[in-house]
C-alpha cells in the first residue's frame, strides 16, 4: 500500500487518477468511481478481454481496459464519440449475433449487455439479425439456460470453476460458431450438480442463466436500470468476495 | 412549439405488429390536439385512406413477416421524406420473429393440419387472398432504409410525443434514460 503522497495517478479523460501498483486501467478507474463500460470484466476473476466494450485509447492507441496494467502519466481517453461509436457498434454485434428479444426476456430492466445499450443510445441493432437457432436447457428443476442470449464472456464458466468448484459451464467451439455448453455427459443441466445458490447463478451479465418461478416478479420502473443508468450505478461486487477467492 | 408553415403530413401503419404502438400513441392523450395543430393525417389506421401518398414522415409499426408487409413498406419508402421504426417489433422483428429459427412448412403444419383439437379435414389455408409468409419476419430496416429508430414494446406516450415533437421542430430525438427502453 502506497501512501498518499507517494500516490502515483494517470489520465483519463484529462482527469487525475490515482492507481496502485499492478492494477489495471479498469480496476484503478472503477475504484477512483469512473466508469468504462464492460461485460465480460468481473472484479473478482481474471480478465477476460473478449467483449472488447471497455476499449480505450492508450496514448493514442486502442487497448482494452480491463487487461492494460496501468503506468503513472498515462493518458487514456475513454468517453470520446469516437469510442462511444465503437462501444455502440460491439453492442450493435451482439445484439444481431444472438436472439435478444429484450420483451420476453426475463432479465430486461436488469441486464447489462441493455442497460449499456440504453446508455449509448443504442436506437436499433443497425445489422442484419443472424437469428440463430438455440434450443433452451430446461432440464434442470429450478434453473433454466436461455443460449439465445449468450454473449460468450465466460463468466459463469469462471465462476462455477473457480469458485462453486463445479466446473458445469464451459466453451466449445470457435468463430462463429464457438457456444456455451454444459459439462455433463447428456450436456444437459439436469444432470449436473448445479444449484440456485451458486455463483455461477449470479454472474451473468445477460439472461441465459435464470431462476425458475421468479420471472418478472420485479414491476416495471423498480428494475436494476430502469431509472439509474448503468453508469452511475457500476458496483459490480464487493470486495470481500475477492478475497475469499484468492 | 410553433407551427411550420403548412401541415406536415404523417402516414402511419402496422406491419407484423399488434397495434399495441398506435395504441400507446393515442397515450399522448389530449396532446393529440396541440399535434393535429403541427400534422394532417395521411395512410393510418386512423383514418382509413387505404394507400400512401407523398408524406413528410412515415411511421411504421410491427416487422415484415408477408408479402404484403413488404409493398406497404416500400410504398412508405417511396412516399415518406422520413421514416420512423416504431417499437420493438419493426426494430428487430419482436415477438413475431421468435419463429425465424422454425421452418415455415413445419409451423404450417403442425398449426393447421396436425396439431390436436383441429376440425376434421384442416388444411394450411391456401386462399389468394392471403399475402403470402416470408420465411422468416424481418426488421424493417432489413428490407428498406429506415431513417430514424423509436424502440420500446410498446414505447411509451412520452416517449412518442418526445420523439415526434423533437422531429417536427427539425431536432434529432433524443429520448431521456427513463423513456429509452426495449420492453
Ligand atoms: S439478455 Fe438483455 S439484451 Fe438480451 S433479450 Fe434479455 S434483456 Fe434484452
Ligand atoms: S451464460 Fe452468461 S455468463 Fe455464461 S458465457 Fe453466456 S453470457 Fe457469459
Ligand atoms: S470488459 Fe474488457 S474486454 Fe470485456
Amino acid at each position: 500500500m502506497s501512501r498518499m503522497n507517494e500516490q502515483q495517478v494517470f489520465l483519463i479523460d484529462g482527469r487525475d487518477v490515482p492507481f496502485a501498483p499492478g492494477q489495471t486501467v479498469m480496476q484503478a478507474a472503477l475504484d477512483a468511481g469512473v466508469y468504462i463500460p464492460h461485460l465480460c470484466f468481473h472484479p473478482q476473476f481474471k480478465p477476460h478481454g473478449s467483449c472488447k466494450l471497455c476499449t480505450v485509447k492508450v496514448n493514442g492507441r486502442p487497448a482494452t481496459s480491463c487487461t492494460l496494467p496501468v503506468a503513472a502519466g498515462m493518458e487514456i481517453e475513454s468517453e470520446t464519440a469516437e469510442l462511444k461509436d465503437k462501444r455502440r457498434m460491439l453492442l450493435q454485434m451482439l445484439f444481431v449475433e444472438g436472439n435478444h428479444f429484450c420483451p420476453s426476456c426475463e432479465k430486461s430492466g436488469n441486464c447489462k449487455l441493455q442497460a449499456l445499450a440504453y446508455d449509448l443510445g443504442m436506437m436499433s441493432p443497425h445489422y442484419d439479425h443472424f437469428f440463430p437457432d438455440r434450443p433452451v436447457d430446461a432440464t434442470h428443476p429450478e434453473i433454466l439456460l436461455d443460449f439465445n442470449r449468450c454473449i460468450l464472456c465466460e463468466l459463469c464458466v469462471r465462476a462455477s470453476g473457480e469458485v462453486d468448484r463445479k466446473n458445469v459451464f464451459a466453451l466449445s467451439g470457435r468463430g462463429i460458431t464457438k457456444h456455451l455448453i454444459v459439462n455433463s455427459e447428456s450436456g444437459r443441466l439436469g444432470d449436473t450438480d448445479m444449484s440456485t445458490t451458486d455463483m455461477a447463478m449470479s454472474v451473468c451479465p445477460v439472461g441465459v442463466i435464470l431462476k425458475k418461478r421468479v420471472g418478472f416478479a420485479v414491476p416495471v420502473g423498480q428494475r436494476k436500470y430502469d431509472t439509474i443508468p448503468i453508469s452511475e450505478q457500476f458496483g459490480d461486487a464487493p470486495n470481500a468476495v475477492l478475497e475469499q477467492t484468492r | 412549439m410553433n407551427a411550420p408553415a403548412r401541415k406536415l403530413r404523417v402516414a402511419t401503419t402496422s406491419l407484423a405488429g399488434c397495434f399495441g404502438c398506435h395504441m400507446s400513441f393515442l397515450d399522448i392523450d389530449e396532446r393529440i390536439l396541440k399535434l393535429l395543430e403541427l400534422i394532417e393525417f395521411d395512410r393510418s389506421p386512423l383514418t382509413d385512406i387505404k394507400h400512401c401518398g407523398p408524406c413528410d414522415l412515415g411511421i411504421i409499426e410491427g416487422g415484415v413477416c408477408n408479402a404484403e408487409n413488404v409493398h406497404v413498406l416500400r410504398e412508405f419508402r417511396a412516399n415518406c421524406k422520413i421514416l420512423v421504426a416504431i417499437g420493438a417489433c419493426a426494430v428487430n422483428g419482436g415477438l413475431p420473429a421468435q419463429r425465424n429459427h422454425l421452418d415455415l412448412r413445419d409451423i404450417l403444419e403442425e398449426v393447421y393440419h396436425t396439431s390436436p383439437g383441429l376440425a376434421p379435414g384442416s388444411q394450411i389455408p391456401n386462399d389468394p387472398e392471403l399475402p403470402l409468409p416470408l420465411d422468416k419476419v424481418y426488421p424493417i430496416h432489413e428490407v428498406v432504409k429506415i431513417d430514424y429508430f423509436l424502440p420500446g414494446c410498446p414505447p411509451s406516450g412520452d416517449a412518442i410525443w418526445k420523439f415526434l415533437t423533437d422531429l417536427i421542430a427539425g431536432r434529432t430525438p433524443h429520448l431521456s434514460h427513463e423513456m429509452m427502453h426495449y420492453d
